[in-house]
Order: structure tokens, then C-alpha cells, then sequence
């Protein structure tokens, strides 16, 4: 199991995650139409760029903006859940070993304790986000079949790390879930919500050009 | 039935369409007809397909359902907290079931988007500013009435008013001569106390071309006067012109985008005949987001811009006042607590933050902030044409709450307003709830308080 699970199907699994988010990056910068968006996009390129720039800082901040502090709890859940999942992935030192052995790269890795708390404050911030969900009516009603497996999806997936990373009685177990799940999320990102991945730069950068180009950001910095 | 006589996909023509329309109270025989007006679903889907790219498509097809916009939105607030009224349910119920279906929707269901579109959402807005993806459901909703309008499900009054755009080029039936006459016997009226006072029709090159809302002609011509008092002391070189003098755009609140067209480019042609350095706007916000920012776009300009460059009247105000062309008389700032009224096209919508501020430095000794304030303030509670139309009062006047309690909130009694829509709003709120508020535009503050020069006064 393992050994199909790191085969070529992780393989195939990076390809189509990197190629099919590529895609859908370079699709929606070639979709946008200064007509139909209403934003003149090429003539004042440098203010929307500045603008752009600005409202994605703006957002990947803790409380960088009136929406974050508006919602403090939710925020920090937020992050830890987002932060866990887009650090500890990337320089977990199991993963470096991986990579050394696979592509012969010396990838830098983070201290193992550190990791640690990484991942389970984003399992736990994944849990309350979760509850969060479940129990307000504002979120319930917007919540479908697919949100809730995402998070299902996500949840296992941290999950199962962190418990293989015990080196527990059930190690292959665990090891193999969180494989599983991890090519999942890869297959899937592309063609699913998680798309936001690379499509949340877009569409941040798209609305602050059009403040910074058209409402106002020639004139005044918006205050995101 | 498919097509009804009043409610139809077609829009206004003649006079004699509008007259009929006008003729029918309240809407009785038109909201009648559209029960029964078909959907020509393959149209809609065509549309959608030529019209929905990137932007808006990701926008749908993205949202988190997080409801971070739940509380942004003062509709959803003002109504209990209703997850029927969460910005991102609004949409997705709507436009994103439009999407999904691929045009074949029924009837009921076009009639729910149009009470969806028109009397939960008033454009303002504020939701994108609060959504992490940036995802704006003001422009999302002002996309669905554009289908919907095109489709013939559009509120009475909204029809009517794009038809008016359609045939006089206004939201009112204003000619030509009934504007250059209205400021002629305005002029007259005003001479024995401001001699020398003009409004200097057509001119060319002039510094300042002032443009208005159709409204103050018809009905409150003393705008047009005060602007004219205000121009005279500042010593400005203005102009109006005789005819794309109209900034407002009833079509925009209707989405019916090829009179938005119609009417921008009257308003353009006017600013490229008479060649002036700039435009200064009236104290009205979707007019100013109509010609200055939207515009552009309708017509087709590249640059995103207008002809000639357009100021705000609060721009021009808040110069005049630094640069000293005009001065408050010190004696007559205002003493007790006022507030104002952020509009959000030309605030959030525009970047006009500051210069109400420094108007209030000048005009006001105790001015009080609303909470939020600036580009995060709350709509009046009548944008977006909601104030028009009266198949949705119950819901406006709920709307007008939110704004009823930031005032409150701030301690004042009067309110400067300098937007048509939100000073309408603020009256209405009066009169529905009695809070024992005033409130006022600028330009008849302004003229009882600036000083004004020896030579302008009338020789004893």
C-alpha cells in the first residue's frame, strides 16, 4: 500500500496539482475583461498593482483587517488551521527526508516540537471551525454536502499525521490514511474549492485593482 | 400570456410607453402581468455565457461559506439576524441557481431574484470589503438586475425611470428649454440680493463645468441657485451646460446598461463641447458613481476615465476651503453636534474619505464621528433605488434602522448628508421613526455661513 501510495501515484499526483492550479491561474487572468469587470486593468496597471499588493497583505495578516478584528475567535482559528497546513507540509522533516531520498534535494526542515504545535493547533482550529459551522445560522445555511467534506477531508488528513508521527502500534495505518488523504488533496485541489490554494491571490489581487485602479486607490489607499 | 402591455422584456420607447407605464397606479397592472411574463431561458443562458467570465464566475464558484459577510451586511442585521439575508445566501440562491440551472428558471423563481435583488441588497458594497477572497456581492447583485431587467423583471418605478433616461436623457421629464428657463428665473429671483449672480449657460474652456441631479431642476432649483452663490463668492469660472447637465442614472439601479450608455454619453458629449478643466458633481452620491466611475466603462473608454477630469462637490468644497477661495465667518461654524453621513458610492465606492473631514474642520466645532465611519460606514438604508420603489417600503423603512442607531449613537441632532439618496433616507427615517434629527446638504449651509466679499454685496 505504501509503496503504490509514494509511487508513481504521488507522482502524478504533484503534476496534477501544480499543472492544474497553474491553469486555472493563468485561465483567470486571461478570463478577466476590463469591459465586463468594468476595470481598466492594462492603462493603469502600476495603481492596480499597488492596489493588488496591498489587499493581499492586507488579508494573509492576523487581524489586518476590520473583517479579521471584527471576528476574533474565528480568525485565530483561522489561522492556526491555515498556517498549520500550508507550513508544516511544506518543511516537516519527515517530508525533507522524502524529498532527499526521492529527488536527491537537501529541503530545509523545521524542529520536530515545532511542527508539532504547528499541526495541532491547525487540527484544532480545524475542529472549531467545524463547530463553528454546525453551530451558527449564518454559516449553517450556506454550508453544503462538499464544505463539509473538505473539512472532513482536511481534518483527517492532519489528523492521521499527527498520529503517525507517534510511531504508534499503528503506524502503517496512519502513515497510509494520511498518504492517502494527502494525494487526495493534490488529485482534488485543482477542480474543488481548494483551488483557493492559488485562486485566493487571485481574486484578492482582481479586487484590489479595481479599488486601486477605479474606486478610489488613485486617490486614497482603501482601508481593508 | 408571455408578453404583458406594461411588463415586458422590451424597454421604454415612446412617450406613449412611458405615459402608460406612469398611468398605472402603483403598479397594479404591471406587477399583475409579470406573473405571468415567460422566461426566454435560452436568451438568459446566451447572456450569461457572453457576459460571466473569470471574475464573477470564480466569485460564485469559490466562496468559502465561511459567513464572514453575514455581519457585514446591515440587511441581514436589521432583520434579525435572518440567515436568509447572509450577503453570500443572497447570491447563491439567486444568480448562483441562475448559474446552475443554465437559464431554466420559472417564472416564480424570477420574480423571488427581483425582490432578492432589489429589496435585500442595495449595491453598497460593504460585504466585499469583508469577504477574505474579496468577493463583492454589491457588484454580483448589480450583475443579476442587469439579467433580470433584461428579462423584464424589474420594479415599476425602476422601469419608468429608465425609460425617462431613454427618452429625455434624465431621470425627470426636464427639455432643454424647461432647464435653461428654470435656471433663468432662478438667476432673476436671487439678483436683488446676489447682483451680479449668472449662471453662465454653454460657455466654453470654462474652469468648471457643473453638472446635477435631474431633481434639483424639477424640484429643488434653490440647489442650482446655492451652487451658483457659492461658485460667485469662490470667484470661479463655471459653466452649466444646456443640455448633459444629468449625472444621475436611474437606469444603473435597474441594470438596464444600454440606457446607462445612453445617458453617459449625453453627459460626456456636453464636457467635450464646451472643453472645461474640470467637472464638478453635485452632492449626490450614485450620480457621481454613475458619470465618474462606472460611466466611463459603459462608454466604452478605455482609459476607465471620463473626458475631462470630475470632482466631487465635496472635493471641490473641501479645496475651496483650504485654498481660502472660501472662508466660514467664524461667528456662524456650527456649534452644536452634528455628524455625517459617509455615502458609500463615492466613499467606499470612490475614495472620498478625507474631504468631509476637512469640511467639518472648518464648518463644525463638536463633529462627531458615526461608528463605522468612512469606507466602512453603513448604506443610509435607501441606496440603490430602494428609496423609489414602493413595493418594498415596509422593507426599506426596516432598513432605515441601522442608520437610525449610529445616529443615535453619536449624541447629534443634525445631520449633513451630501448625497440625494442618503439625505432622502435620512428624512424618511425622521419621519418614520421621529428621533428629533434635522438634516441638510451642504451648499445651504455653506451659503449662510461663508463670508463674503465686499464688491458681492448689494450697493444700499
Amino acid at each position: 500500500m505504501y509503496e503504490i501510495l509514494t509511487g508513481p501515484l504521488l507522482w502524478i499526483a504533484f503534476a496534477v496539482f501544480f499543472v492544474g492550479l497553474t491553469a486555472r491561474v493563468v485561465l483567470y487572468f486571461k478570463g478577466l475583461d476590463w469591459r465586463l469587470d468594468r476595470v481598466a486593468y492594462k492603462p493603469h496597471m502600476a495603481a492596480g498593482l499597488k492596489g493588488g499588493v496591498r489587499s493581499v497583505y492586507r488579508w494573509i495578516l492576523p487581524f489586518g483587517t476590520h473583517s479579521w478584528r471584527a471576528k476574533p475567535i474565528f480568525t485565530i482559528m483561522f489561522f492556526a488551521f491555515h498556517v498549520g497546513l500550508v507550513i508544516v507540509p511544506l518543511f516537516l522533516e519527515g517530508h525533507a527526508v522524502m524529498i532527499k531520498s526521492g529527488l536527491g534535494i537537501d529541503w530545509p526542515s523545521m524542529p520536530q516540537i515545532l511542527a508539532d504545535v504547528l499541526a495541532i493547533a491547525a487540527f484544532l482550529g480545524g475542529v472549531g471551525i467545524a463547530i463553528r459551522r454546525i453551530v451558527l445560522p449564518e454559516v449553517r445555511i450556506l454550508t453544503d454536502f462538499k464544505d463539509v467534506m473538505l473539512l472532513v477531508l482536511t481534518l483527517t488528513l492532519l489528523f492521521s499525521g499527527i498520529m503517525a508521527s507517534y510511531h504508534t502500534a499503528n503506524y502503517s495505518f496512519w502513515i497510509n490514511l494520511h498518504i492517502l488523504c494527502g494525494v487526495i488533496v493534490l488529485l482534488t485541489a485543482p477542480f474543488t474549492k481548494l483551488a483557493h490554494i492559488a485562486l485566493f491571490f487571485c481574486t484578492r489581487i482582481q479586487l484590489g485593482m479595481d479599488f486601486g485602479i477605479k474606486r478610489g486607490g488613485m486617490k486614497t489607499n482603501f482601508d481593508w | 400570456m408571455p408578453e404583458g402591455k406594461l411588463c415586458n422584456k422590451k424597454p421604454v420607447s415612446t412617450r406613449e410607453e412611458l405615459d402608460a407605464l406612469l398611468g398605472d397606479s402603483n403598479g397594479r397592472q404591471y406587477y399583475a402581468e409579470m406573473e405571468n411574463l415567460d422566461v426566454d431561458a435560452e436568451k438568459l443562458w446566451a447572456t450569461i455565457q457572453k457576459t460571466m467570465k473569470s471574475r464573477t464566475k470564480t466569485w460564485l464558484e469559490i466562496c468559502a461559506h465561511c459567513g464572514l459577510c453575514a455581519d457585514s451586511c446591515f440587511l441581514y442585521s436589521v432583520n434579525g439576524r435572518d440567515p436568509k439575508q447572509v450577503p453570500s445566501y443572497k447570491i447563491q440562491s439567486t444568480l448562483g441557481e441562475i448559474v446552475k440551472q443554465k437559464g431554466k428558471v420559472s417564472n416564480e423563481f424570477m420574480r423571488m431574484c427581483m425582490d432578492t435583488a432589489w429589496s435585500k441588497c442595495t449595491c453598497c458594497n460593504r460585504c466585499g470589503s469583508f469577504c477574505p477572497y474579496g468577493i463583492d456581492m454589491g457588484v454580483m447583485f448589480s450583475y443579476l438586475r442587469g439579467l433580470l431587467h433584461s428579462q423584464g423583471f424589474v420594479p415599476w418605478e425602476l422601469k419608468i425611470g429608465s425609460g425617462m433616461h431613454r427618452l429625455f436623457r434624465a431621470q425627470m421629464d426636464v427639455t432643454v428649454e424647461e432647464f435653461v428657463d428654470t435656471c433663468e428665473w432662478m438667476v432673476d429671483e436671487a439678483l436683488e440680493e446676489w447682483p451680479c449672480l449668472e449662471i453662465p449657460i454653454d460657455k466654453e474652456d470654462a474652469d468648471i463645468v457643473y453638472m446635477i441631479n435631474a431633481r434639483e431642476a424639477k424640484h429643488y432649483p434653490e440647489d442650482i441657485v446655492e451652487a451658483a452663490i457659492l461658485f460667485h463668492i469662490a470667484g470661479e469660472n463655471w459653466t452649466m451646460p444646456s443640455s448633459g447637465w444629468e449625472m444621475t442614472s436611474l437606469s444603473m439601479f435597474a441594470g438596464d446598461w444600454e440606457a446607462c450608455k445612453m445617458q453617459v454619453e449625453t453627459v460626456y458629449e456636453a464636457m467635450e463641447r464646451l472643453r472645461p478643466k474640470r467637472m464638478v458633481a453635485t452632492e449626490c452620491g450614485h450620480a457621481y458613481r454613475a458619470t465618474v466611475i462606472e460611466g466611463p466603462y459603459w462608454a466604452g473608454r478605455p482609459d476607465g476615465k471620463p473626458p475631462v477630469e470630475c470632482i466631487h462637490y465635496v472635493e471641490w468644497v473641501a479645496e475651496a476651503l483650504e485654498t481660502g477661495k472660501l472662508k466660514i465667518d467664524p461667528a456662524k461654524r456650527i456649534k452644536e453636534p452634528v455628524t455625517v453621513q459617509d455615502s458609500c458610492n463615492y466613499v467606499r465606492n470612490a475614495g472620498l474619505r478625507e474631504c468631509t473631514r476637512i469640511i467639518m474642520k472648518h464648518m463644525a466645532e463638536d463633529f462627531r464621528e458615526m461608528a463605522p465611519n468612512k469606507e466602512h460606514n453603513y448604506c443610509c438604508g435607501g441606496g440603490g433605488g430602494f428609496n423609489g420603489i414602493g413595493r418594498y417600503r415596509k422593507q426599506r423603512n426596516d432598513a432605515l434602522k441601522m442608520k437610525r442607531e449610529q445616529i443615535l449613537a453619536t449624541g447629534a441632532k443634525f445631520v449633513i448628508a451630501p448625497c440625494h439618496n442618503c439625505w432622502d433616507a435620512i428624512r424618511d427615517l425622521e419621519e418614520e421613526y421621529e428621533i428629533g434629527i434635522r438634516w441638510s446638504f451642504l451648499k445651504p449651509l455653506l451659503v449662510k455661513m461663508v463670508e463674503v466679499p465686499e464688491h458681492l454685496l448689494p450697493k444700499e
